[in-house]
C-alpha cells in the first residue's frame, strides 16, 4: 500500500509538471500570442508596453517565465489574472471549487441512483416492452447535448412555464452557497443537477445493463441458482456486485473529469460560478494565468481520482492488487 | 525402438524462466521456473511424447523449441544448428521447418478470416507460390486432412471442434515442415473425434515424413502415438523411455502415480488395480521444492530426496529416470548404474 | 428379495427438452427415461451434444431460456418437479438435490470468500445462526480434504487451486445433506492425478452423506470405477442403459462399442490403429429418421429405418438398448469392432 501511494505521488508530480509545461508552451510560446496587448490597455505607448512587459516578467526567457509563474502559483500564491489585475488567481479557484463540487456531487448522486435503478429494471423486465423502451430513453439522454438541454430547461423553467405552479419556485440563474442558505442552494442546483445527470444516467444504465446480462451467463451465477438462492438475491449479491466493478471504475473517471472543470458547459448555461465557468471566461480572454491554474486544478483532481478508483477497484475485486 | 534418423531436434540444459517483477523499478524478485534444465533429442521421423500435468512446463518447452519463446539459457539445435540465440530475422526461414498445432480449436483460428485464407497465410508470408498455386495447395491440404475442398470460403465458426482442429493441422502442414509440435491437439475433442484425429495424425506423419513432438496430459493418447515418452514434472525431465517400456516398467514414482491415476474402462481391472492417490496439489513453479521436486508428494521419499536432486541415469535400453529410489530396479543394477557416470548430454541425446 | 423394492428416489419419464431457435427446433433431449434409487451411483455417458447436461439441468429446472420447451415428467420422491411452484423448487435446489459443474475455476464467485459462499448455501436452507453455519462450513472443508480449513475458509477462490476449488464446490453441494448429488463433468477440467483424488472423494462422501450420485461424463473410464448403473446417451436419447458390468463386458449398442473401442487403453497392448466412429454427431434440429446412429453405424441394415425403442433385448434383465441387431450377431460384430477390425474412419 505504501508503495502504491509513493508511486502515485511521484506520478502526480510528473503529470503536473508535464501538463504545466505543455500548457505554458501552448499559450505562451505560440507565435502570435502576445498577452502584452490585452494587459497594456488601449493604445499603449511604447513605454507603457515596455513597463508592462517588465512588470509581468514577459521580457525574460521562457524557462524563467515558467519558473516565475510556478512560483507565483504555488509558493507565494499571488499570481494575478491578466484580465483583472485585482483578481488573485489562487483564491479565485478556491472560491469557485465549492460550486463545482456542489454541482458535480449532487448530479453524481442522482445519476448513480437512477442509472442503477434503470439498468436493473431493464434486466428484470427483459423480454417485455419495457426493456427496449428504457434503453431508448437512455439513448435519448445520451444524445442530448448538455448545453442544449440546459438552455431548453432554462427556457421552460425561467421563461415559458415560470409563472405556473410547476416552476415558479425556480430561482434566477446563479448560485447560493450551502452555508448561506441551504434551501436556496438546493433550488438553484436542482435543475442543473438533473440536466447534467441526464447524459450520464443514459450511459451508465446501458453499461450496467450490458454488464448484468454478461454476468448472467457466468458459471458462478449458475452455481448460485443451483444452490437455491432467490432470483432477487442472485441479482443483488452476485450479479450486481460483480458488475459494480466496471461501473465504479467508469464512474471514477467521469467524476474526476467533471470535478476538474469538465462541467463547463453546464456551469455556463446555468450561470454557476464554478471552475468551469472560470475556465470558460479565461479562455475567451486568453487570461493565461487563470488558464494555467484551472488546468493544474483539473490535472490534480484527475490524478487523485484515478488513484482512488484504483484503490476502490482493488477493494471490489480481490484478485487485483493496486499498483 | 527402431533406429530413427539423425537427431532433428536437440535440447540441451534448456531453461526458460518467466521473471516476476515487483517494486518501484520493476526489479525481478522471483521467477516462474517453467523449464528448468531439460536435455533430450528427437530423431527424424520419430514421435516424442511429452507428458505431464498442468504447470509442469511441457507447453513452455514446446514453444521454446519452436522459438515462440526465447530460452533463458541452454541450447536448442535444429538439424545441428543452434537456434536458441537467433534473432527474429534469422529465425524466419527456419519457421518453415518447424510448426505448431495448438490445443484450443476454438481460439486458435482467427474468426474473421476464411479458412482458405488461414491455411494459405503461411505460404503468403514466406512468399511461396502465387495466388493460384496457393489456392490449389490449400485445397489439396483440405483434402488431405479429410475436409472438403469446397469449404475453402467458409468461416471457422461454421465448423465443429474436430473439424477446426483439422484446419489447424492443415495450416501447420502448409509449408511442409519437418517438425510439428502438437500442443495437446486432441484434449478438447470428444472421444470419438479424438480417435479420428489421432489416426489422421499418424497417416500424415507417414505421408509427409514428419517428426512429432506430441504434448499431452492423457497417458493413453500419448502411448498410442509416441515412440518415446518424456515425463516432465515442474520443469524437469524425470523419466524418458521407449513408449511400451514406460507403461510396463515405470521407474520414477511420479510416473507410477500418473499411470495409476488414469481411469481404465474396465470395472474389474479398475477395482483390482492398486490406486495410488497422490496427496496435495502440484506445487508452484515459482518456488519449487528442494532436492527431488516430487519428494513432497512421493510415498517412497527419504531424507536424501529432499536434500539432493537426483541425476538423470540410464537404466539400459534407452530408459532414463531421475530418482533416488527407482522402482523395480534390483540392487545390483542400481549399484551398477550408480557407479557409472550420471547421464551426460551425450547419453540422453543418443537416439535409441 | 421378497420385499417390494423401495420407490425410486428420482424417476425421469420421457423427458423432452427442445429449444426454439432461428434455425429451427433443437431437440436437445428427445425422450429420456430412467430411475435413480437411494444411495445409487448413476453414470450418464455421452459426448458433446448428446443432451446429458441438459437432462440433469432440467431435473433441477436450471434452464432459464425462454425458448425452452419441456415435456414429460421428473418425479422426485413421487412429486413431479415440473409442476412445482418456483419457491418450492428453490427449496429442492441445493437443499435436497445439489449440482456441481465442470469448470471449478469459474464456478465460484470471485469476489466473495469461500466460507461465505458455503455459508450462503447453508443459510438458504437451514435455520441456524451465522456462527453455526461458519462452523459447519469449516467442517465441510475439512471433510473434503482441504488442509488448514479454518484459515483457508477465509481465502478467496483465486487463492485455491483447481482441485481445491472443486473440493470446495463439493463441500458446498453437500452442505445441506442432499439426497442426490449431480456432478456434471466434475473432473474434465482437472489433471489426471487430481481427477483421481476427486473421484475418490465423491466415492467416499456418498457413503458418509448417504447421497445418490448422478455422474455425467464423456469418459467411460471415470464411471468404470464408481458407477452402479450407466446410461449412454446419443443425440438426445439413451441408447443403452444397464448395470456397470453389463455395459462394459456385454455392451449391446454399436455406439457403445465405438466409444469403448476409441479409447486408447493402457491395460491392453497398443493397437495399430484406433477404432473410430465415422462421421459426426447428427444435427439436433433435423434428426435423421429411424435410428439416430444409423448414418455412422457400420452395421446398419434395413430394419434400422425404424427407430428402435429402448428395451431389454438380449443383454439380460435390466439391460436396455436401442438396436435391432439380434443378440448373436451383436456379439460377433462387437468383438470385431472393439478389436479394431471393423470398418473405421
Amino acid at each position: 500500500m505504501a508503495l502504491f501511494i509513493v508511486r502515485r505521488l511521484i506520478g502526480l508530480v510528473v503529470v503536473l509538471f508535464a501538463i504545466t509545461v505543455l500548457t505554458f508552451l501552448i499559450f505562451f510560446a505560440t507565435p502570435g500570442v502576445d498577452p502584452t496587448r490585452s494587459l497594456a490597455g488601449r493604445n499603449p505607448t511604447p513605454e507603457t508596453v515596455a513597463a508592462v512587459r517588465h512588470q509581468f516578467g514577459l521580457d525574460r526567457s521562457k524557462p524563467e517565465q515558467y519558473v516565475l509563474m510556478m512560483k507565483r502559483l504555488f509558493i507565494s500564491r499571488d499570481l494575478v489574472s491578466y484580465g483583472n489585475q485585482a483578481l488573485k488567481v489562487v483564491p479565485a479557484i478556491t472560491a469557485a471549487a465549492p460550486v463545482t463540487f456542489s454541482l458535480v456531487i449532487g448530479a453524481a448522486v442522482i445519476w448513480i441512483l437512477l442509472s442503477i435503478l434503470t439498468g436493473v429494471l431493464a434486466v428484470v423486465l427483459k423480454g417485455s416492452i419495457w426493456d427496449p423502451l428504457l434503453m431508448i430513453v437512455a439513448l435519448i439522454g445520451i444524445s442530448m447535448p448538455v448545453f442544449w438541454l440546459g438552455e431548453v430547461a432554462n427556457l421552460v423553467t425561467q421563461d415559458r412555464l415560470h409563472d405556473t405552479f410547476l416552476f415558479s419556485w425556480v430561482p434566477p440563474l446563479g448560485y447560493t452557497p450551502l452555508t448561506e442558505n441551504p434551501w436556496q442552494w438546493f433550488l438553484h442546483l436542482i435543475i442543473p443537477w438533473l440536466t447534467l445527470a441526464a447524459l450520464y444516467v443514459g450511459f451508465y444504465a446501458r453499461v450496467l445493463r450490458a454488464n448484468l446480462l454478461d454476468v448472467a451467463n457466468e458459471d458462478f451465477v449458475r452455481t448460485a441458482r443451483a444452490k437455491g438462492l432467490s432470483e432477487r438475491r442472485i441479482l443483488t449479491r452476485h450479479m450486481l456486485r460483480t458488475s459494480m466493478i466496471t461501473f465504479v471504475s467508469l464512474f471514477g473517471l467521469d467524476f474526476a473529469v467533471l470535478v476538474g472543470g469538465g462541467a463547463l458547459l453546464t456551469e455556463v448555461v446555468f450561470g454557476l460560478p464554478g471552475v468551469g465557468l472560470l475556465t470558460y471566461r479565461s479562455l475567451q480572454s486568453l487570461d493565461l494565468p487563470v488558464i494555467m491554474a484551472t488546468v493544474i486544478y483539473g490535472a490534480f483532481f484527475i490524478t487523485i481520482a484515478n488513484a482512488v478508483v484504483d484503490i476502490l477497484y482493488a477493494r471490489l475485486d480481490p484478485r487485483i492488487r493496486p499498483t | 525402438m527402431s533406429a530413427f534418423g539423425e537427431p532433428l531436434v536437440e535440447v540441451e540444459d534448456l531453461v526458460t524462466h518467466f521473471p516476476i517483477r515487483e517494486g518501484l523499478l520493476g526489479r525481478q524478485v522471483a521467477a516462474v521456473h517453467a523449464v528448468d534444465g531439460v536435455t533430450f533429442s528427437v530423431g527424424e521421423g520419430e514421435t516424442l511424447g511429452l507428458v505431464g500435468e498442468s504447470g509442469c512446463g511441457k507447453s513452455t518447452l514446446g514453444r521454446t523449441i519452436v522459438r515462440l519463446l526465447a530460452p533463458t539459457s541452454g541450447d536448442v539445435r535444429f538439424q545441428g544448428r543452434s537456434i536458441a540465440r537467433l534473432r527474429a530475422r534469422e529465425l524466419r526461414p527456419l519457421r518453415r521447418e518447424m510448426q505448431m498445432v495448438f490445443q484450443d480449436p476454438y481460439a486458435s483460428l482467427n474468426p474473421r478470416k476464411r479458412i482458405g485464407s488461414i491455411i494459405a497465410a503461411p505460404m503468403k508470408i514466406h512468399g511461396v507460390a502465387d495466388a493460384r498455386e496457393r489456392r490449389r495447395r490449400v485445397q489439396e491440404l483440405l483434402d488431405v486432412v479429410g475436409l472438403s475442398p469446397e469449404h475453402y470460403n467458409r468461416y471457422p465458426h461454421e465448423f465443429s471442434g474436430g473439424q477446426r482442429q483439422r484446419i489447424g493441422v492443415a495450416r501447420a502442414l502448409a509449408l511442409r515442415p519437418k517438425l510439428v509440435v502438437a500442443d495437446e491437439p486432441v484434449s478438447a475433442l470428444d472421444v470419438s473425434i479424438q480417435s479420428q484425429m489421432l489416426n489422421l495424425l499418424e497417416d500424415l506423419q507417414e505421408e509427409f515424413q514428419l517428426t512429432y513432438i506430441f504434448i499431452a496430459h492423457d497417458l493413453g493418447v500419448v502411448r498410442h502415438v509416441s515412440d518415446r515418452i518424456a515425463v516432465i514434472y515442474l520443469g524437469k525431465l524425470v523419466e524418458l523411455s521407449p513408449a511400451a517400456e514406460l507403461y510396463e516398467r515405470p521407474i520414477m514414482p511420479y510416473t507410477e502415480a500418473l499411470l495409476s491415476a488414469v481411469p481404465i474402462p474396465d470395472p474389474d481391472l479398475s477395482d483390482q488395480r492398486e490406486r495410488i492417490v497422490l496427496q496435495g496439489d502440484v506445487p508452484s513453479p515459482i518456488d519449487p521444492p528442494s532436492g527431488c521436486r516430487f519428494h513432497p508428494r512421493c510415498r517412497y521419499r527419504t531424507d536424501v530426496c529432499s536434500a539432493v536432486e537426483p541425476p538423470l541415469v540410464d537404466y539400459g535400453g534407452g530408459h532414463l529416470a531421475a530418482c533416488h529410489h527407482p522402482l523395480g530396479v534390483d540392487d545390483e543394477t542400481l549399484a551398477r548404474v550408480r557407479r557409472a557416470a550420471p547421464v551426460t548430454d551425450a547419453a540422453s541425446r543418443a537416439s535409441p | 428379495m421378497t420385499a417390494a423394492p423401495p420407490p425410486p428416489l428420482l424417476e425421469v419419464r420421457d423427458l423432452k427438452v427442445s429449444f426454439n431457435t432461428e434455425d429451427g427446433v433443437v431437440r436437445a433431449v428427445d425422450g429420456v427415461s430412467f430411475t435413480l434409487g437411494q444411495g445409487e451411483v448413476l453414470g450418464i455417458v455421452g459426448e458433446s451434444g448428446s443432451g446429458k447436461s441438459v437432462t440433469m439441468m432440467s431435473v433441477l429446472r436450471l434452464i432459464n431460456d425462454p425458448n425452452a420447451v419441456f415435456e414429460g415428467e421428473v418425479l422426485y420422491k413421487g412429486r413431479n418437479v415440473m409442476d412445482l411452484p418456483e419457491d418450492r423448487m428453490r427449496e429442492v435446489r441445493g437443499g435436497e438435490i445439489a449440482m456441481i459443474f465442470q469448470d471449478p475455476m469459474t464456478s465460484l464467485n470471485p469476489v466473495y470468500r469461500v466460507a461465505d459462499q458455503i455459508m450462503e448455501a447453508i443459510l438458504t436452507h437451514q435455520a441456524i445462526g451465522k456462527a453455526a453455519a461458519r462452523t459447519r462450513a469449516v467442517d465441510l472443508l475439512r471433510q473434503v480434504g482441504i488442509s488448514q480449513p479454518e484459515r483457508r475458509a477465509d481465502d478467496f477462490p483465486h487463492q485455491f487451486s483447481g482441485g481445491m476449488r472443486q473440493r470446495a464446490m463439493i463441500a458446498m453441494a453437500l452442505a445441506n445433506d442432499p439426497d442426490i448429488l449431480i456432478a456434471d463433468e466434475p473432473t474434465t477440467a482437472l489433471d489426471v492425478t487430481i481427477q483421481a483424488q476427486i473421484l475418490d472423494l465423491i466415492a467416499r462422501l456418498k457413503d458418509e452423506f448417504s447421497s445418490a450420485v448422478v455422474l455425467i461424463t464423456h469418459d467411460l473410464g471415470v464411471v468404470a470405477g464408481i458407477a452402479d448403473r450407466i446410461g449412454v446417451m446419443y443425440a438426445g436419447r439413451l441408447v443403452e442403459f444397464g448395470g456397470k458390468r453389463d455395459l462394459f463386458y456385454d455392451p449391446q449398442h454399436p455406439y457403445t462399442w465405438g466409444l469403448l473401442g476409441s479409447i486408447p487403453r493402457l491395460d491392453r497392448p497398443k493397437q495399430d490403429r484406433l477404432h473410430s466412429i465415422a462421421g459426426m454427431p447428427p444435427s439436433l434440429i433435423d434428426p435423421p429418421a429411424g435410428c439416430r446412429f444409423r448414418p455412422r453405424c457400420p452395421h446398419a441394415f434395413d430394419r434400422c429405418e425404424t427407430e428402435p425403442a429402448l428395451e431389454v433385448r438380449g443383454g439380460g434383465a435390466r439391460h436396455l438398448d436401442r438396436c435391432w441387431l439380434d443378440p448373436e450377431s451383436k456379439r460377433a460384430l462387437r468383438d470385431r469392432t472393439m478389436r479394431g477390425e471393423s470398418a473405421a474412419a
